[in-house]
């Protein structure tokens, strides 16, 4: 008889740690001057820095360490005065020297945390993690395994090395453990790693695409039983590469885990894979030996020694926190708590906040983006902003408001800038898409309306206001929808004689 | 004008057109041809290369263009510097066959100097000895007498000076591998204070210890050729951002008037050669009389040097040399198809590096694993600092150091092979210069009583005053010319079939 | 002083990801013994008051600007390798797992 997740939550308590790796948008790698351009075809950004080759020196990327100061000073980190590269050994392929540079014993940044906030039945809770530290180091290449029967790594035959991204700089965030959560802990993960990376999207730091692997989290999870305080042994699952995965990850763990630990089995300290199809983990190849990284100082680099000069210059230029932003947006366009909350959740915040800057109307920016737009967006599975420009919807918005459009036209103004019809101007234009403001025009067919329906204007005539609905909407056919109801109904009611 | 001149003569008679720069490098071609077969200093001739050089400076001084001063000149190449296109081993079977796709900073100096590279020397394996018998391709002899050796690592490169076949040559020194090959063999080599010649390309065996440096017969060749490949690159992270001092003018200077110099006592005494300290002597006893004021100078912490040594340089080769994995360049061995990666590497390993290497590189694993960093690895860096400290104090008293080079004369190939220990002990007095990452020098002071090889001369100077050893050098060297009466080379038995 | 059983070679010998015969292992252990006995001499002086040294000469915050250079072209990446196809290196299978 298995437990379930309620059952699971009672008996034991979780305890979570976080590493995120992040990819730098630095425009040359870590220590080399080769292109960090993703996707580029197969080792055309190397150089003997990257590859390893015999002879080569590192140099350290000055916008890498900047960048790495901006995120310890956004997680309230304090910079260390002393930093210093160490080499990290062990042998791989994908790692050209057969050691990582990486930082040890002395991170660029330490001692930093960020509260995060989560919805419960009970209302939102805030939970704070600690940040241990957040420090630099490179990534490694890509092997593509090839044969073998199962696609699998143990079944290829030979692999292939691109070391395009061998060099890239990564950026690791490292949280202290985190107590406490009880069952709001895959909540509490995911909505760490969503804050992390809205803050590093806030300091244009990293492109922190989940599924380009420019931001990817390790889950470490413990189970001990309930008030007991102890701290059981902790698996860590790689790779979790997306927010969602990030959360079934923790609840598979602390299921996998409470099940095991409740037949009376051990947990053992692994390094598991989180399978993507299944939400589940799988362990990683037990090492029959634990590896000895012999981490020493970078005989090759020198000291990061930031003075205060630097670091507060650095300081200056951070963006306002994504959650401060949040509450003063919400009150400069007096938007309900659940309207931003679907803002943040489908990621329009920032292309919404264009919008409004662009002299939109915030509500219509609002709706525009989450409803119409969103709503193809996600018939087309694609990422609303990629189907239309944030300038696009601006310009619509406003010839709303200046009443050159209503809101039927401007739907297929939208359809057509979609359908790659041009500019907003461009669509009305070859569409015709105007709306008839000319009083002559509008008289005529008002005039051809009463007359189709005599009775109906004869009742309108007789006060029934109402009834000249039917004779408004002769008019708007008849115009195309081109011309504004309002106006319509307002020279209707005139001409007879209301 | 002959190849046994100095580079500064070949680089006049070139100016005045005396001789062209094919015909210089073809006529110490010759001498290669002729000798080679014996010294074992070259392992791999890139004439294509050098005579194209050559002949581009040729036709850049018909056309009356202004030449750097060494242009023309032709130089050996120690090889553990790359250099494009041109094999480069290390010494090493792992690199066999490998042609490298960049030039080393230096290399690229060498180029932009005018200096015609006539090929690649042997050497130690990855630098690692001190007789260039741990070399894959066979030891090179010494010219004095070919059965014995010719100092390592770079025992390619002295030797190509003190056979002719070179008139300068590059090195490379991490405990000693430019100086004791230029003790053994009466020729002048330098280790620049680290960080005074880029280290980019110079394929790494300990990184916080490897300098290049210039090699040549003569103190002013050896500043003309420091002066062309010194100064500040941007691609060596641990490059000195610092003007080079004028070690030309230095060298030409020969004036050593009331210059402070310091004996460390604890480079002499035991382990040390009758003979060697006795010319050692002679030696401080002629800047005596050219007017240097000599002082005693006690390091205490110089007896521990050599441990610090043998466990920092294996603890950062230990890192350095786990890119020699088969994957990216280099020899592979034992890929079937049936084998993974891992055991790929472990078996190319096993068959690419040599017997001191992977001492080395165990030893170093050893230093740097948990648990036993802090004894080791760590407790070296504090003697490292310690030694460091005990040079400031010298330089408070005095302006250089000076001591013999190496405690022996050059020994029989195949004497100490077999015992580790005993080969360590010739870096005994240059290993402390490289801890510190001062500069130091080796020149010629006479030959031994009792085997009638030669001794070399060692001169310490502060980090970054480079020029102080150029100035002690030139002038020793001079007045030990004139008590000869010819230089010391001279006395050299000649080299069958030699030019 | 510590002694270094051939056990312990062997790993190190594996951690260093060199294959070694019986032999040479042998012959190694013994090795190492004496010159580790010669080197830890460093631990006579190296007290808690003396800072370690890993830079001879101190520099700090050396960095370049974050500018592009033009890479090698993928020949010239791949000259060296033992064997390649489709423009990348071609290796034996990788049987471990990444970190």
């Amino acid at each position: 008889m298995s437990l379930n997740y309620d059952q699971a939550i009672e008996k034991y308590e979780p305890t979570l740690g976080l590493e995120v790796h992040v990819e730098l948008n630095t425009k040359s790698k870590m220590f080399c001057g080769c292109a960090t351009e993703f996707g580029a075809e197969p080792n055309t950004q190397t150089c003997p820095v990257c590859l390893g080759l015999p002879g080569a020196l590192p140099v350290v990327n000055k916008t890498a360490i900047e960048s790495s100061i901006l995120i310890g000073l956004a997680l309230n980190c304090s910079i260390a005065p002393f930093s210093r590269f160490a080499r990290k050994n062990y042998f791989y392929p994908d790692m050209p020297k057969n050691f990582q540079t990486s930082q040890y014993d002395e991170p660029i940044c330490i001692n930093g945390f960020l509260d995060v906030e989560i919805e419960t039945y009970e209302g939102n809770k805030v939970f704070r993690i600690d940040i241990e530290r957040v420090h630099m180091e490179e990534d490694t290449g890509k092997s593509l395994h090839v044969g073998g029967s199962t696609g699998r790594i143990h079944g290829a035959e030979y692999s292939l090395l691109d070391y395009n991204r061998a060099g890239i700089p990564l950026v690791e965030i490292v949280t202290k453990i985190v107590p406490n959560t009880g069952k709001y802990a895959p909540q509490v993960a995911r909505a760490y790693v969503a804050a992390l990376r809205d803050i590093l999207r806030g300091l244009k730091v990293s492109d922190v695409k989940m599924e380009q692997g420019s931001l990817r989290c390790d889950v470490n999870l413990s189970l001990a039983p309930s008030g007991s305080g102890e701290l059981g042994t902790r698996s860590e699952t790689k790779n979790v590469n997306s927010l969602r995965s990030v959360e079934t990850a923790v609840s598979g763990e602390i299921l996998r885990q409470a099940n095991r630990l409740q037949s009376g089995e051990k947990i053992v300290q692994e390094t598991r894979h989180f399978l993507e199809e299944s939400g589940e983990t799988r362990p990683g190849r037990s090492k029959e030996k634990a590896e000895d990284y012999r981490y020493f100082p970078e005989p090759d680099l020198v000291p990061v020694v930031p003075d205060n000069k630097w670091i507060e210059e650095l300081r200056k230029t951070l963006p306002e926190k994504p959650a401060d932003r949040r509450k003063r947006l919400q009150s400069e366009w007096s938007v309900p708590e659940k309207e931003m909350t679907a803002m943040v959740n489908a990621e329009l915040l920032d292309t919404v906040e264009e919008t409004v800057k662009l002299g939109a109307d915030p509500t219509k920016a609002r709706s525009w983006w989450l409803g119409e737009i969103s709503r193809i967006a996600n018939e087309r599975d694609v990422v609303a902003t990629e189907l239309i420009s944030v300038t696009a919807v601006a310009q619509i918005i406003n010839l709303i408001n200046q009443g050159e459009l209503t809101d039927k036209l401007a739907r297929q103004v939208v359809d057509g800038v979609i359908a790659g019809e041009g500019t907003p101007a461009d669509v009305i234009s070859k569409r015709g898409l105007k709306v008839v403001s000319d009083d002559g025009a509008l008289m005529k067919a008002i005039e051809d309306a009463i007359a189709a329906q005599p009775d109906t204007a004869e009742r309108v005539r007789g006060g029934n206001i109402p009834a000249a609905g039917a004779l408004i909407g002769a008019v708007m056919k008849a115009t195309g929808g081109q011309a504004d109801a309002a106006k319509v109904r307002e020279l209707l009611l005139k001409h007879l004689g209301q | 004008m002959s190849i046994r001149s100095s580079a500064a003569e070949m680089a006049e008679a070139l100016t005045k057109k005396e001789i062209s720069a094919v015909e210089l490098a073809n006529q110490h071609y010759a001498q290669i041809e002729a000798v080679d077969k014996d010294v074992h200093a070259f392992l791999h001739l890139d004439k294509a290369g050098a005579l194209a050089q050559a002949e581009s400076i040729d036709k850049k001084r018909a056309a009356g263009e202004k030449l750097p001063p060494l242009a023309g000149v032709p130089l050996a190449l120690k090889d553990v510097l790359v250099q494009k296109g041109v094999p480069t081993t290390c010494g090493s079977k792992m690199l066999e066959g490998w042609r490298p796709p960049y030039d080393a900073t230096v290399v690229t100096k060498l180029k932009d100097a005018g200096i015609v590279i006539l090929g690649k020397t042997n050497m130690d394996e990855f630098a690692m000895g001190s007789s260039t018998e741990n070399s894959a391709y066979g030891p090179t002899h010494n010219p004095w007498d070919l059965t014995r050796i010719p100092g390592g690592s770079g025992g390619g490169s002295a030797a190509a000076l003190a056979a002719f076949e070179a008139p300068l040559a590059i090195g490379t020194d991490t405990g000693g591998s430019i100086r004791q090959p230029a003790a053994v063999t009466a020729t002048v080599g330098v280790k620049p204070t680290y960080g005074g010649v880029s280290r980019y390309g110079l394929v790494a065996f300990s990184s916080s210890l490897d300098q290049a440096g210039p090699c040549a017969r003569t103190v002013l060749d050896t500043a003309m050729l420091h002066q062309s490949i010194a100064g500040f690159d941007p691609k060596d992270s641990t490059s000195i951002n610092h003007a080079v001092p004028d070690v030309v003018a230095a060298a030409k200077k020969k004036d050593v008037k009331g210059l402070k110099i310091g004996i460390v006592k604890q480079l002499s005494g035991a382990g040390y050669q009758k003979g060697v300290e006795n010319k050692f002597n002679d030696a401080v006893a002629e800047l005596v009389k050219l007017g240097a004021e000599i002082v005693e100078v006690s390091c205490p912490n110089f007896e521990y040097a050599l441990a610090a040594y043998y466990l920092i340089a294996p603890s950062e080769c230990s890192s350095n040399l786990a890119r020699f994995d088969s994957m990216r360049f280099g020899i592979r061995i034992g890929d079937d198809g049936s084998k993974g990666a891992e055991e790929v590497m472990n078996l190319t390993r096993q068959v690419g590096f040599g017997r001191e290497v992977k001492r080395r590189i165990i030893l170093g694993t050893y230093a740097l694993s948990s648990g036993y960093y802090d004894a080791y690895y760590g407790s070296a860096q504090k003697v490292r600092t310690l030694i460091k400290r005990d040079f400031d104090a010298a330089f408070e008293k005095c302006d250089v150091l000076v001591s013999p080079t190496a405690p022996t004369t050059a020994f029989k190939i195949g004497e100490k092979s077999e015992d580790p220990l005993a080969m360590y002990l010739n870096d005994i007095a240059t290993i402390p210069v490289n801890l510190a990452g001062i500069g130091g020098m080796s020149l010629p002071c006479g030959l031994a009583d009792e085997d009638n090889l030669p001794v070399g001369f060692q001169i310490m100077s502060p980090a970054m005053k480079d020029d102080r050893m150029y100035l002690v050098g030139g002038a020793l060297e001079a007045a030990l010319l004139s008590k000869w009466g010819k230089p010391i080379l001279d006395f050299a038995p000649r080299l069958a079939g030699s030019k | 002083m510590s002694a270094i059983s051939r056990e312990e070679v062997a790993n190190l010998a594996r951690l260093a990801r060199i294959e070694m015969s019986d032999a040479e292992l042998d012959h190694l252990s013994g090795e190492m013994q004496v010159i580790l006995g010669a080197v830890a001499r460093v631990q006579e002086v190296a007290s808690a008051d003396v800072p370690p040294t890993s830079h001879p000469i101190p520099v700090n915050n050396v960095v370049r600007e974050d500018a592009v250079i033009p890479s090698l072209s993928p020949t010239d990446a791949l000259s060296g390798a033992p064997a390649s196809s489709e423009q990348r290196f071609k290796v034996p299978q990788i049987l471990g797992e990444a970190e």
